[in-house]
């Protein structure tokens, strides 16, 4: 029986079905993500206006560290691969500098903790909307760039990564003015030991002006390029090439 | 009309009945550009909320810190927890049926969110296109209201309309639903004025700085704006807070025109033509 109680009802779900069809269609359509996502041309570009290249990200005290720091995406790399590093205590890890550079290098590292360090206090943002204050060391990248010596048609640098996701290995990419930015360092220790496996062992890229998901962890090789479009689907990075997430991560 | 104006019915004292010219072009169409953009950003921003539905005062705060707020699920139960103090809202928060049928664990339903299903990316594409709205069409209402006066002239508010009496005597109208008619309905009230001048210069430009903070390229480049706010996770709570004024805001606003005869508002603000009251008989 047709009460009207019910006809109003299912007018209202009709009415709510075909609206939520109708936004979900506008979601996916292609033109307006295209659209969307010219934002982020013009928020990076408005960001780099603000900030000087070497304008350095807040550094705090050791009074003001996260109890806990936050492991977050992949903790535990899959694979025997990983695990037989792991379980040797990363002795046979090797990090690699290639692509666009006049002497690649390969290092080991006892080579890599050899060299220069910097340490520094900072709050890790994730995307998600969560905050954690850690002590990274390691060593900043400038160095490892200047030893390699890019070359002059070297744009971005792509960070191959040891975590693999259903989709693809994870990788991320920075351009150069983060390369060579004071802060950006290669981090082998949190908060005073040897990075812990859930936070990227043995190595992990810290780029302070940016989210989380830029801080490539599990790190092994770093390739210099001239276009992001040579690796993956060409985004500049996993969450950017199967998530639609923005590459410039700096908002 | 002629080269005197003396056609132009704004030139005679307006009478109750009578049509005028209300809201300028620029009030309109910032109006109507907003309204949608509000609608955009209150429901991406409640994704992105979905995405970490826990809120924190100070410069950290992640899954093992004190939240102020949670909204969760404990076994088929939906809770918001505020402090201490815990609410089951088991269908509206934490915990939810989708329109297909499945039971849902995130903080905000279906309903609120764009987009409808969870993808913290899709919301945040959503949310920075229209921030840049927001902003955009935001300065240039300032500044062209600026310089046609209608800030000065419409909305601040005159010495002895903030005398307590007189806004007593608005909000005791309020309350009893009396508004103004007759060419006192052309007015902003004294409550109107208020509550336009403290959304437009308190509670967005908190929104936006708020927002603002939330990047880590802008802490870089601007470290003072986000100690104003006593740190991200501060400034994130600040954010979340000034958006749910802002619903109060608009649910408020929707209520008064309705009350107040939805359809000469509604013609008012889309044609710029309102029918003024008739005045009551005495």
């Amino acid at each position: 029986m047709i009460t009207r109680r019910g006809l109003v009802g299912s007018l209202a779900a009709g009415a709510g079905g075909l609206l939520l069809s109708g936004c979900n269609r506008i979601n996916a359509d292609p033109g307006v993500r295209s659209l969307l996502q010219s934002a982020e041309g013009l928020t990076m570009r408005a960001q780099r206006i603000i900030a000087d290249r070497g304008d350095l990200a807040r550094e705090f005290t050791a009074a003001d560290l996260s109890p806990v720091f936050r492991a977050n995406g992949t903790r535990q790399p899959a694979g025997a691969d990983y695990e037989a590093h792991r379980l040797g205590q990363f002795a046979d890890w090797r990090i690699t500098v290639d692509g666009l550079v006049a002497r690649p290098l390969s290092l080991s590292m006892a080579q890599i903790r050899a060299l220069p360090t910097r340490t520094q206090i900072t709050r890790h943002d994730c995307v998600e909307g969560w905050s954690a204050i850690g002590r990274w060391t390691g060593v900043p990248l400038k160095l490892l760039l200047d030893h390699a010596g890019l070359r002059s048609s070297a744009r971005y640098l792509i960070f191959h990564c040891a975590d693999r996701y259903p989709q693809a290995d994870y990788y991320e990419s920075i351009d150069l003015i983060d390369a060579f930015h004071p802060q950006t360092i290669l981090a082998w220790s949190l908060n005073g030991q040897l990075l812990p496996v859930g936070n990227g062992a043995p190595l992990r890229l810290r780029v302070e002006r940016q989210l989380g998901y830029k801080h490539a962890k599990y790190v092994h090789r770093i390739e210099a390029v001239e276009r992001l479009a040579v690796h993956g689907k060409g985004k500049g990075g996993y969450w950017e090439d199967h998530h639609d997430y923005a590459w410039y991560a700096g908002i | 009309m002629n080269a005197t104006g003396t056609s132009d019915v704004t030139a005679s004292a307006p009478r109750g009945g009578d049509i005028v010219r209300r809201h300028r072009l620029s009030t309109r169409l910032w109006h109507w550009i907003n309204a949608f953009t509000v609608f955009v950003m209150l429901m991406s921003g409640l994704m992105i909320f979905n995405a970490h539905p826990r809120l924190y005062w100070g410069q950290y705060g992640a899954n093992s810190d004190r939240a102020w707020l949670i909204i969760g699920a404990a076994g088929d139960r939906g809770l918001l927890v505020i402090g201490d103090r815990k609410f089951e809202t088991t269908g509206m928060l934490g915990l939810w049926t989708d329109p297909a049928g499945r039971t849902q664990r995130r903080a905000f339903p279906w309903w609120a969110t764009i987009p409808s299903s969870y993808s913290l990316a899709d919301a945040r594409l959503w949310h920075f296109f229209f921030a840049w709205v927001l902003v955009v069409t935001g300065l240039a209402y300032g500044l062209v209201s600026f310089a046609n006066r209608h800030i000065q002239r419409d909305l601040l508010p005159r010495w002895a309309e903030l005398h307590p009496r007189n806004i007593w005597r608005d909000i005791s109208a309020h309350a009893r639903l009396r508004f103004p008619r007759g060419a006192a309905a052309l007015r902003y009230n004294i409550l109107q004025k208020l509550a336009y001048l403290a959304v437009i210069f308190i509670l967005l430009p908190i929104i936006i700085s708020t927002g603002l903070t939330m990047s880590p390229g802008v802490n870089a480049a601007w470290p003072w704006l986000v100690d104003l706010f006593g740190g991200r996770q501060s400034a994130r709570s600040v954010h979340f807070l000034c958006a749910f004024a802002f619903v109060l805001f608009v649910l408020i606003h929707l209520l008064m025109v309705v009350l107040s005869g939805p359809f000469n508002e509604l013609r008012s603000m889309i044609t710029g033509w309102y029918r003024i009251p008739k005045e009551r008989d005495r």
